[in-house]
């Protein structure tokens, strides 16, 4: 240390005049280095811990997020059940659509997306606009590099093939089939079969509510009208997924899991497309709704409602314009006449009325009854007409049915009070929902005193009672309650549940949609109308027979010549009320206020089989112009030789089996 | 020329024990880098040929006499500073920092060079001095160290800097060092810090302090790398998902899985288990080092070897700690592992520097 010179001195001097003690510096190193080893030591433990800490203390929680990572689960949507007709001949199909996708990542990049796009164009002629690629490249150029994007749907099998042909021009671009529903039938069904388009989101809080939200994962349709909405949960099916491995960028890796899709159930209707595409064929241009069923079990064989519309258009995404003509069409084509539209039933209610005239003690088979031109309630100068000016003179409850005497059913209804007429006509079904598989059913009015009170503050009054008696006044029907209730006298009180689907009990949802006015499912009763004596109901039928076969029968014209025995009754609703002094003329009135015609027949009388229901808005005269319709429904039902006799249906599940 | 070869062969100067440790983590390095690079072979060949290279590097540094280290260090000192100087003007820009120098057939980073030429050049310095070193020779080796060390700084590569100077600091305070001034240093340091921060820092090496002290804060940005790495060491637990089944380098979660991140790669696959193995032989490594240092014959030696065996370990603490979140984020490669034939060349020819050490020893006189 003392020894230290001149650095610039020579260097001979220099090696000789630097003593060093080799051995302190080696002890000084050696001490040193231990120290530094110490703190070595000390940070390779401070290592150690932490990975400790990483992979053995937090390891549950960090694999967990590596799995969450890399695992992603993508849903499948099940294919919906297909529905047929009670033949087996397909009414809902799933058709496969094509769809040209591109996959960001995939693309060309020696070519503008925007050339590639005007080439696509060009190539298939597709109706893009400049501001539609301006848009799809935007969605492009901002989307996930392996998310596809929709570049053009809809493609016809020739625009596929000519893609599918030219398609090394266009990478990263591809052909994707997806499954789109498809009524064959179009607007033949409609009401009744209704149809499926886009979730939108009432649907999706509607499922968030029922907890189907995970069920719909991948779902893009779901049922909006008739039994496509009813048989939702029977026709959707049940998710599946697949399990794969995504890199960072989303890129599908490998698939780890699949569980596959269970598809929805295939439906079987009662609907009989024949005698459907018939009915509509018969209520052609005009207003009006025809039911026809099998009153043993209540099955509907046709279930048409005019105009009607072409349900396809709400499955493509129906346009705002398209949507707007439907909604704002004076002939209402989105309702449906079957089960929404509310009706004075007029004269079909009166073998119903007898019923209830016969149980109470009221009357009795042998009654006789004078039928005047008019009636009018004691010490009341109101004249309640007949439909005949001159009166029909003295009758028993059998011709009055058979002429339709009005007089005969006024004075019924004012000696059964409202009270009765309520409870009697409730039983029959009347205001009531009739049990068919669709949610778009009105209750229409079944009138009561505190109904009267509720809606105008006004007590109800005998005057009030009497219209009641030909229903018409403050009652109003649905056709298919009218149908139901008819079915119930014919099956003698027993209940009939008109329905749309085969095993419609076993498939009905447990609990209806949230805004539905049913809000569960309840079974329907055996009996709907009890009575003392069974043959009350024989009687309004042999009147209803009369109707058709009598000599005086308002039907008779219409269904002359039947090869089988049918009977039934007409009913001539008034639209506008006629002022005491005037008469009805229909010429003299607006197209829209002349009266509705009904007519309601069954056949043949010993052992119904079918039970046909017809309203013709605005068209006249019951027996004149909705009774010829119903036995050209009857005749196609009962007569046809080419109607097929077995179902197609049971057969296939037969050979299932 | 070709008897001249065999006979270098025969006078291979190689440390047997030291060499298989070595030879251990290339190997290591080559499973673990086809793993990480995503059963790239070609990458995997790459490494391999560069492997040879370095085993190369390492044998013709051993069979250098240290004496010729110390004679030439200085001119070597020389010339990287002023090549450091040549890249600040006319450096190629690479991933934002110029640090590569382009002689049209090799670019390569004169940086580099002074891991091993700085350490060599202040054991000379204090090789001619008596030791301990007092408070001058202390000072004028910090200025030796921190001149050169600033051009890497401007460049910028914090990174390489630090390592650059740590090596250099190792030797000053293997040199003795006094401890008064050691502790006074260190508050010096401390006291600065705050300076640096506010007026010398880049944003993004601020950003790297950010994400350090706070990675969640940016789970998809800045503190993205660091939290995926956590969660690919974290998810390997005891024995690791087996190799070639990580997940989070597989999938490119983890970002430069095969470079710096090659650590969490090998946890992730290999899992704790794997990890005391892999410290295992770092540890004999740098027990064999040590070794070494303490039975080198001369000041020179001692310093230098010394030196060279505390930075492998800083290296390996920079790189581990950064990777598992110890450390903040810089770019510090795994010694020996990751993928890249500069640092690993580098290394094997400090190797081959310690083996020199180790085997050109004149006879014990006694």
């Amino acid at each position: 240390m003392t020894f230290r010179f001149n650095h610039d001195s020579s260097k001979p001097l220099q090696q000789r005049v630097i003593f060093r003690d080799n051995i302190a510096e080696a002890n000084l190193f050696k001490g040193r280095i231990f120290i530094a080893f110490m703190v070595v030591i000390l940070m390779t433990v401070a290592l150690i811990y932490n990975l400790y800490d990483l992979q053995i203390v937090k390891y549950e929680s960090f694999s967990s997020r590596s799995n969450s990572n890399r695992i992603k689960i993508i849903p499948i949507a099940p294919p919906r059940g297909l529905i047929y007709d009670r033949y087996g001949v397909l009414l809902a199909e799933n058709q496969p659509l094509y769809e040209i996708e591109v996959i960001p990542e995939d693309i060309d990049r020696g070519k503008t997306v925007r050339n590639t796009l005007q080439e696509l164009k060009a190539l298939l002629d597709l109706p893009f606009e400049d501001k539609d690629i301006d848009l799809l490249v935007e969605k492009i150029r901002v989307g996930k590099k392996f998310k596809p994007i929709v570049v053009a749907s809809k493609l016809t099998e020739e625009q596929i093939a000519i893609f599918s042909v030219n398609q090394y021009d266009f990478a990263g671009f591809y052909v994707q089939p997806k499954l789109k529903r498809y009524y064959p039938f179009g607007s033949t069904l409609t009401h009744a079969l209704g149809y499926v388009a886009r979730i939108n989101q009432k649907d999706v809080e509607q499922l968030e509510k029922l907890n189907k939200t995970l069920n719909y994962a991948a779902t893009q349709d779901i049922g909006k009208q008739g039994v496509e909405k009813f048989y939702e949960d029977i026709l959707h099916g049940t998710v599946g997924y697949k399990k794969v491995e995504v890199d960072s960028t989303g890129r599908v890796a490998r698939t780890i899991e699949f569980a596959t899709p269970t598809p929805g159930k295939d439906i079987y209707l009662t609907i009989d497309i024949n005698l459907q595409k018939k009915a509509q064929e018969l209520l052609g241009e005009t207003k009006g709704a025809i039911v026809l069923l099998d009153p043993n079990n209540g099955e509907i064989l046709a279930f048409a409602s005019n105009p009607s519309y072409d349900p396809n258009m709400f499955v493509r995404g129906i346009l705002s314009s398209e949507y707007n003509e439907l909604l704002n069409n004076p002939d209402r084509p989105l309702i449906n006449r079957v089960s929404q539209g509310g009706y004075a039933p007029a004269s079909t209610i009166k073998p119903l009325m007898t019923v209830m005239g016969l149980n109470e003690g009221l009357i009795t088979p042998k009654t006789q009854f004078f039928g005047g031109p008019y009636y009018s309630l004691p010490g009341s100068s109101h004249k309640f007409r007949d439909w005949r000016r001159w009166g029909h003179g003295w009758m028993d409850v059998y011709r009055a049915i058979e002429i339709s005497c009005d007089t005969f059913f006024y004075d019924l209804a004012f000696k059964a009070g409202i009270d009765n007429i309520n409870k009697y006509m409730g039983q029959f079904g009347f205001g009531k929902h009739s049990g068919i598989d669709l949610y778009e059913e009105s209750l229409a009015n079944l009138p009561s005193k505190q109904w009267k009170m509720g809606r105008f503050k006004q007590v109800w009054v005998p005057g009030d009672t009497v219209p009641i008696g030909i229903g018409q006044g403050y009652w109003s029907t649905t056709l298919i309650q009218l149908v139901r209730a008819h079915a119930i006298l014919i099956q003698h009180g027993k209940n009939v549940i008109p329905h749309l689907a085969k095993n419609y009990d076993e498939m009905a949802p447990k609990e209806f949609m949230i805004n539905n006015p049913r809000k569960k499912y309840e079974p329907p009763k055996e009996t709907a109308v009890e009575v003392n004596n069974k043959g009350y109901f024989d009687v309004g039928m042999k009147g209803m027979y009369l109707v058709i076969n009598g000599p005086e029968g308002t039907g008779r014209r219409a269904f002359a010549g039947t090869k089988y025995k049918a009977a039934g009754k007409s009913g001539t609703a008034q639209i506008i009320t006629i002022k005491q002094d005037q008469h009805y003329n229909a010429s003299a009135i607006a197209k829209e206020h002349r009266d509705n015609a009904l007519f309601v027949a069954f056949a043949p009388y010993e052992a119904p089989k079918a039970l046909v229901g017809v309203i013709l808005e605005n068209a006249g005269g019951g027996s004149k112009y909705a009774a010829p319709i119903a036995r050209k429904m009857l005749d196609a039902y009962l007569l046809d030789p080419d109607h097929p006799q077995i179902e197609i249906s049971d057969k296939k599940a037969e050979k299932k089996k | 020329m070709m008897n001249k070869f065999l006979s270098l062969i025969k006078n291979l100067h190689v440390d047997i024990p030291l060499l298989i440790g070595i030879v251990a983590l290339m190997c290591t390095s080559i499973v673990v880098l086809y793993s990480a690079t995503n059963e790239n072979i070609d990458m995997t060949i790459a490494q391999i040929v560069r492997t040879f290279i370095a085993i190369f590097a390492m044998l013709f540094m051993a069979s250098i006499s240290p004496k010729f280290y110390a004679r030439w260090a200085y001119v070597g000192y020389a010339i990287c500073t002023v090549l450091l100087i040549l890249v600040l003007i006319m450096g190629h820009v690479g991933k934002g920092a110029e640090r590569w120098l382009d002689l049209g057939i090799v670019r390569f980073q004169p940086a580099e060079f002074l891991k091993l030429i700085m350490p060599m050049t202040i054991a000379a310095f204090f090789a001619k001095r008596v030791l301990p070193a007092r408070f001058l020779p202390c000072l004028v080796a910090f200025i030796m160290i921190m001149f050169p060390v600033a051009l890497i700084v401007l460049q910028p590569d914090l990174g390489t800097a630090v390592l650059i100077a740590v090596s250099g600091c190792f030797i000053i305070y293997l040199a003795g060092l006094n401890w008064y001034l050691i502790i006074s240093g260190a508050v010096i340091v401390a006291l600065y810090a705050p300076i640096h921060w506010f007026f010398f820092m880049y944003d993004y090496q601020k950003q790297r302090i950010f994400t350090f002290l706070n990675p969640e804060s940016d789970p998809l940005h800045s503190g993205y790398n660091i939290i995926q790495s956590k969660i690919a060491i974290g998810s390997g637990g005891m024995v690791g998902k087996g190799w070639l089944h990580g997940t989070q380098s597989h999938l490119q979660f983890l970002p430069e899985s095969h470079t710096d991140f090659i650590f969490a790669v090998y946890c992730e696959e290999f899992g704790f288990a794997g990890f005391l193995f892999l410290l295992t032989l770092y540890a004999a490594v740098i027990a064999r080092c040590a070794y070494i240092s303490i039975h080198a014959q001369n000041t020179f030696e001692r310093l230098l070897s010394g030196a060279l065996t505390l930075t492998f370990f800083f290296y390996i603490f920079v790189n581990v700690g950064m990777v598992s979140g110890l450390l903040p984020v810089v770019g510090v490669p795994l010694p020996m592992i990751s993928y890249g034939g500069t640092s690993m060349i580098t290394l094997s020819a400090a190797f081959g520097i310690i083996m020199a050490i180790s085997t050109h020893r004149k006879k014990q006189q006694y």
